[in-house]
């Protein structure tokens, strides 16, 4: 019972870390309904301007200036790619941001190098027990995934007040939730998508400096955006809590899976697992699970 | 002036519904397949035919493939490459059972396999839409990746996939030249199919289906049936082109090859191509597949020396911002800019 649990956290605290990556891509589609598939790269992109800027700098300084850097980055990404690209169909604005996951690829390596950097926040890490009164020898877990799931809390509850009692937050809600009305009442678009985007940008340097502690920067963070996608669809594009949900089922489930069937399949089953998650939960919710319902009209 | 089809009247049922209604299609048709079959084999050198030709070939039946599916019946996918894998190591089991079977007939029997494989993770189609299904697609990409590198039984135990020498009725297609007029003539064979299809009743179908699926429900079709069979005849597509890249291009090849980078790689050609044109998959793949190559060259030529590893991240980016680029200058693809320049060829070089 004590192993399981700590599987169980083990996954439900790797979880967390996939919401981080899978919130961005929420925030995105619900304002601005376009497939982000640049997040990963954003992440890689936010943490090494980071790690490279902390080396000659304190973390607070550079923390401001990376995240200067992604307000940049989301102004021209708003000015460049989707102004232009204003009505085109979803999957032409997919293409767009694969283009500039692949142009963030290419241009944060060029600038900040392409080794592997270890980023040093100055927070414990390592292995530690808890609940050792209530299970035989505790349960295992890693220091840093606490402070992961402390920093994700921190950053939802900050969202949620965000959206829920600023102006511009509610602005974000009206346009979320129609743009064309949104729009007849006033609320400038552009100006809309800018805010949208740096916000996704300073999620995305969270999610890198999280990811960038516990495996180093370095290219691969840019997948872990494959690994948000599945969360992303098991929670539902549109919806925040959706993505927090659908973290902890899939980082949960993928644990278990690995520890109790990937010996029967062979392992290394954890890379199609959550898909194949996802899949059967979205045969029963089409929409994920707190997903808007579709409603089609001929 | 070039592009006017005035004068050419059609009088029959069969003229009406040509598959190159107007004469000067026919003929450029002509003239690009005489180029291909007589024209490039007197010239190319074995660079062409293998670092060009050969891929241009096989990636434009893979954009084909994903045309069918994306641009005509709608249904989004990312999982190309795992089809075009299914292919591969089908008609590589195949071979080594069968040695005696016939390239063209193995090449069909993978096509077939890979649209078995291909209706299977098209049944979530029915009920998951857009990006959702997108991602689901993602699914077999993951999970087909997965079961040829850790199932042994599918490579024969061994890292790499080896494709025997191709032989036809005894005669051995060993240098690069007859590859490459082999893989042309399926393709051409297949393109032809495909072009045919989209223009009859299955197409419409498809494109009925693409628009609204729910008013093509309504109308009388059946939605079951024509989105498996988008995905069934898009994947025999996939897995025909997949048999070839190992077959007629690596001959050697490691599960990786068919990795999501493929996949992209094939959307990436329909998109810049154009959804929902068949010439457009040509366009595309040659873009494409051009571009990195040229990329690669450009510091040489230029003098310029640069490290590989930071040429490689250049090369990202310039790609990345072309595909921007292309996407904004016509989010059509290059096919609409085809037709954009037929228009301006009817006046040309008359414009009153």
């Amino acid at each position: 019972m004590g192993f399981f649990i700590e599987v169980l956290i083990g996954g439900l605290l790797a979880g967390v870390l996939y919401s981080l990556v899978a919130l961005g891509f929420v925030l995105i589609f619900k304002a601005s309904g376009v497939f982000n598939f640049a997040q990963g790269a954003m992440v890689l992109f936010a943490a090494l301007s980071l790690v490279r800027m902390m080396e000659v700098m304190p973390f607070w300084l550079a923390f401001i200036l990376a995240c200067a850097i992604m307000v940049a980055l989301g102004w021209a990404i708003e000015r460049i790619v989707l102004r232009p690209l204003v009505n085109q169909e979803g999957i032409i604005l997919f293409m767009a941001t694969l283009g500039i996951a692949f142009f963030l690829d290419g241009f944060g390596q060029t600038i900040w190098g392409s080794d592997v950097y270890t980023l040093e926040l100055g927070v414990p890490k390592g292995p530690m027990f808890i609940m050792e009164s209530l299970f035989e020898g505790g349960i295992l877990v890693d220091k840093l995934d606490i402070f992961a799931a402390v920093v994700a809390g921190g950053l939802v509850l900050a969202l949620a007040l965000f959206f829920q009692k600023t102006k511009t937050g509610l602005a974000l809600r009206a346009v979320a939730d129609d743009h064309q009305a949104a729009q007849s009442i006033g609320v400038p678009l552009n100006y809309i998508w800018l805010i949208v985007w740096s916000v996704a940008g300073i999620v995305a340097l969270v999610a890198g400096m999280v990811w960038g502690a516990k495996l180093g920067v370095q290219f691969s963070i840019a997948l872990v955006a494959l690994k948000a996608l599945p969360v992303l669809i098991l929670g539902g594009f549109t919806s925040v809590p959706g993505a927090i949900i659908g973290g902890l089922i899939i980082g949960a489930g993928e644990k278990i899976s690995e520890i109790y069937l990937g010996p029967v399949f062979g392992g290394g089953i954890e890379n199609w697992f959550a898909y194949v998650l996802a899949l059967v939960f979205l045969l029963y919710r089409p929409q994920g699970l707190f997903g808007e319902r579709i409603i089609e009209r001929v | 002036m070039l592009y006017r089809e005035a004068g050419q009247f059609k009088t029959t049922y069969a003229a009406d519904q040509a598959i190159f209604p107007i004469l000067q299609d026919r003929l450029g048709t002509i003239a690009i397949l005489v180029v291909a079959f007589v024209g490039v084999p007197l010239v190319a050198t074995e660079y062409v035919y293998t670092g060009l030709l050969i891929p241009f070939l096989v990636l434009s039946l893979a954009a084909i493939g994903l045309n069918l599916l994306v641009g005509y019946c709608g249904q989004l996918s990312l999982g190309t490459g795992a089809f075009m894998a299914v292919g591969a190591y089908a008609a590589y089991k195949l071979i080594t059972f069968f040695p005696f079977l016939n390239i063209f007939v193995l090449f069909a029997l993978a096509g077939g396999i890979a649209a078995l494989v291909g209706v299977l993770f098209g049944v979530p189609s029915l009920r998951i839409k857009g990006f959702y299904l997108a991602v689901a697609t993602l699914a077999a990409q993951f999970f087909i990746d997965w079961l040829f590198i850790r199932i042994k039984w599918f490579t024969n135990d061994q890292v790499n996939a080896v494709a025997p020498e191709t032989v036809i009725f005894g005669h051995r297609f060993g240098t690069a030249a007859e590859r490459y007029l082999l893989a042309l003539v399926i393709v051409v064979v297949m393109a032809l199919i495909a072009k045919n299809l989209v223009r009859g009743r299955i197409g419409r179908a498809w494109m009925a289906v693409r628009d609204m699926d729910i008013a093509a429900e309504i109308i009388g079709i059946p939605l079951l049936r024509t989105k498996l069979l988008a995905f069934a005849v898009s994947s025999f597509y996939c897995g025909v082109a997949g048999a070839m890249w190992g077959f007629l291009h690596l001959g050697a090849w490691e599960p990786l090859t068919f990795d999501i980078n493929r996949s992209f790689q094939v959307l990436f050609m329909v998109i810049i191509g154009g959804l929902g044109s068949i010439l457009g998959c040509f366009l595309g793949a040659a873009f494409i597949s051009i571009v990195p190559i040229l990329l690669n060259q450009v510091p040489a030529a230029i003098g310029v020396p640069i490290d590989t590893a930071l040429g490689q991240h250049l090369e990202f980016m310039i790609f990345g911002a072309l595909i921007i680029f292309f996407l904004i200058a016509e989010p059509h693809g290059l096919a609409r800019l085809w037709q954009v320049g037929k228009e301006k060829l009817r006046l040309w070089p008359f414009p009153h």
